[in-house]
């Protein structure tokens, strides 16, 4: 038992880490998008795998709800791109520098 | 009579002052008023002053009894309290009686020397505000409430220095007058805080001060007499801090008769005298009031010798007649002193109106070399000014006599011989230059006789006249008892403090026949000298007595230059280059570290979550090591 736990979480841990690495490596917005879903993902396994492990039934509860929170998210990140990408006609996360130093002096 | 009217000798011409200004303002501004409209709040409220001030001198003439009236609560700092209080007890009553006198007399005088002036309004705002000051100070029950008093007078006497304004000179009289003054109030401020520490705490009123200062150390009441007297030296014009008197006549005449001769000055005395509590503990602080008094005396008669401005010669003369006075109150003669600020109000006030009238009568000129023959032109002056330098010179029967010769006689009486050789070589120089500067300008034989004469209105002759009856009949008030008289001030000012001299009647007639003959011998060297001088040819005056023996360039020199240099080292040198230098690049290192920290803000979002990463592992790395 203690031993698949182990393995379940190492594979939440290899997702989280792939994922924190699409975060920080890539321009693409929809790419960033998406390694954001993949760690929530992650998170919900340990939190299923660790559910089980202790026999309790809350930690699939907070799994549940996130993933109801990830997909009222998807929606307003989705949104949320489409009007960026109106504006500057790219989905090139480092165009948007309004807020850098230099742009503000 | 109840007594609340006592604070209505202080208001009347307060109030009349507010009413002058607003007057002032509304004529300036909006319509021009005739000087008459000043002329009525101006004049009246001195002498409504002196009514009122009478009324209360013949209640305590009565009953003999001390007024006290509070008028309200004037600070309150947990249970203790400061009222504004008013006390007129014999010395204070006798005070404003002669301030508010002679005051009037010298209103009445200004509406006539002042009337092609343009600030007409504003004169007498100042004056009665003056007034108002002057009454407050001599008034007041507590040190606190005369300070107020103290420093009104002093503002008063800043404004009028400086009252013809255009002229930078005077502005510059002004500014040394306050100046010098302020050192003073320095020494009064000290006293005060002092007094209030050690004595303070079961009241601030002269009463309780009297009580509670003998429990004080006597290293504390010496340090505070000392204190108090720098004041007193500031505001009476002695040495040192006396340069301001002769620079002063730079305001109009009447100023100089009202403040700079006859009440603002005698401020000093009066303080002493009211802390006459103080000075009987340490007697030997009251011998260097006396010293410094004598010595100022003969210094400014010496001055007074050489000088041709007849105003200045006047100011010397104040000066020297302020030692006097300090000769007495320093050496305990508390009456005696106060009886010679009384006498010399009179005289001194006369003498400086009578020089007042003269100047307006030769078109403001003051170099007494070219006046001369004044005695056909302007007969009235004469008479009266006669009258006046008989009685600064000392010769009996006018008021002078009496009250220096009593001077003297307490100098002697106490043992102090050198103080009354000084009192006796000053009354020979007094005699002296006051009879050259009668000599030259009313003998003085001047080759251009033709010139215009002004007429001088009534409004400045008949203030004369009163006054010069008055410094006759002033002195009828002292006679000794040697003479047969009865010393009515002396015994009036007894009453509040009791002053008795020990001294055989042989000793007294001598020392007064000594007096007579310095005054005649003072008179008699004036006439060989002056009398029926040619004005042709005036001496070139040079040498140390004519240039006031350099105090004024060593006081530039050692105060006034030394400070701007230390000013303006302290300005370029270590403003700019220490102090600025160090916060200018203490808030350029900021800026620049603010540069350094702000490239991290570089709207990356990639690099943000990278830092996000790092700090998260380096807490997650921590929390391990902690909870494990």
């Amino acid at each position: 038992m203690a031993d698949s736990l182990l393995s379940y979480i190492s594979l939440a841990m290899i997702l989280f880490s792939i994922g924190l690495l699409g975060v920080i490596s890539r321009k693409n917005i929809f790419i960033v998008y998406m390694s954001i879903e993949l760690m929530l993902n992650a998170v919900n396994l340990i939190f299923i795998s660790l559910g089980r492990y202790y026999e309790s039934m809350e930690p699939q509860v907070i799994s549940i709800l996130i993933i109801a929170v990830a997909a009222a998210e998807a929606a307003v990140f989705l949104s949320l791109i489409v009007v960026l990408y109106r504006r500057k006609r790219s989905l090139d996360s480092d165009i948007f520098n309004i807020l850098s130093q230099k742009s503000a002096s | 009579m109840s007594s609340f009217l006592l604070s209505w000798i202080v208001l009347v011409p307060l109030l009349s002052a507010i009413i002058l200004g607003l007057l002032y303002l509304y004529s300036i501004k909006i319509k021009k008023l005739s000087n008459k409209v000043f002329a009525i709040f101006g004049l009246t409220s001195p002498f409504i002053s002196f009514a009122i001030a009478g009324l209360f001198f013949i209640q305590m003439l009565q009953d003999g009894k001390t007024i006290h009236y509070e008028a309200y609560k004037w600070l309150g700092v947990g249970s203790y309290n400061v009222s504004m209080g008013f006390m007129a007890d014999n010395l204070s009553i006798f005070m404003i009686l002669f301030v508010t006198f002679v005051g009037g007399l010298i209103h009445v005088y200004a509406s006539g020397y002042m009337k092609d002036d343009e600030g007409y309004g504003k004169f007498f705002f100042y004056f009665n505000f003056f007034l108002a000051s002057m009454l407050l100070l001599v008034l007041a029950d507590s040190p606190i409430i005369m300070f107020i008093g103290w420093e009104g007078v002093g503002l008063c006497s800043y404004l009028l220095i400086s009252y013809y304004y255009k002229d930078s000179e005077n502005v510059l009289a002004g500014n040394k007058a306050f100046i010098a003054n302020r050192v003073g109030d320095f020494g009064f401020i000290v006293a005060m805080i002092t007094m209030f520490y050690y004595a303070g705490a079961n009241g601030f009123d002269y009463v309780s001060l009297q009580n509670s200062i003998g429990n004080v150390p006597i290293e504390i009441v010496t340090y505070i007499g000392i204190a108090l007297f720098i004041g007193a030296v500031g505001k009476s014009a002695q040495i040192p801090l006396y340069v301001w008197l002769p620079d002063a006549m730079a305001g109009p005449t009447p100023v100089s008769a009202l403040i700079h001769a006859a009440t603002m000055v005698t401020a000093g005395v009066y303080m002493v005298a009211r802390f006459h509590f103080v000075y009987e503990l340490i007697p030997n602080v009251g011998l260097v009031i006396a010293y410094i008094g004598a010595f100022s005396a003969l210094f400014a008669a010496t001055i007074a010798t050489k000088q041709t401005d007849i105003k200045k010669i006047l100011a010397y003369s104040t000066m020297s007649q302020l030692g006097y006075m300090f000769i007495a109150v320093g050496l305990g003669s508390y009456s005696v002193g106060i009886f010679h600020v009384f006498t010399h109000a009179f005289f001194k006030a006369l003498l400086f109106m009578g020089a007042g009238a003269v100047i307006v009568a030769l078109h403001h000129e003051q170099n007494i070399f070219k006046m001369g023959g004044m005695k056909k032109h302007t007969p009235v002056v004469f008479f009266t000014m006669l009258i006046a330098t008989l009685s600064i010179a000392g010769i009996p029967p006018f008021s002078g006599f009496f009250s220096k010769d009593e001077i003297l006689l307490s100098a002697f009486a106490s043992g102090e011989y050198l103080l009354w050789g000084i009192g006796v070589l000053t009354a020979i120089m007094t005699a002296y230059y006051m009879f050259r500067l009668f000599f030259v300008v009313f003998f003085g034989k001047n080759s251009s006789e033709d010139r215009h004469i002004v007429e001088l209105p009534k409004s400045i002759l008949i203030p004369l006249v009163i006054l010069a009856v008055g410094s006759i009949l002033t002195g009828f008030l002292g006679v000794p008892e040697l003479l047969g008289g009865t010393n009515l001030a002396s015994q009036w000012l007894s009453e509040w403090k009791n002053t008795s001299l020990h001294i055989d009647h042989t000793t007294e007639s001598v020392l007064m026949l000594i007096n007579v003959l310095a005054a005649l011998v003072g008179i008699f060297i004036a006439y060989k000298k002056f009398y029926k001088y040619d004005m042709t040819k005036v001496p070139k005056f040079s040498g140390m007595i004519w240039n006031k023996f350099y105090i004024d360039e060593i006081y530039d020199v050692l105060f006034v230059r030394s400070i701007k240099r230390l000013s303006s080292f302290i300005a370029m040198e270590i403003d700019i280059k220490i102090i600025d230098s160090l916060l200018m690049g203490l808030s350029s290192k900021f800026i620049s570290i603010g540069h350094l920290v702000a490239r991290v803000q570089n709207a990356n979002t990639r690099f943000y979550a990278f830092v996000m990463l790092c700090g998260i592992s380096l807490i997650s790395i921590y929390l391990i090591i902690e909870l494990r």
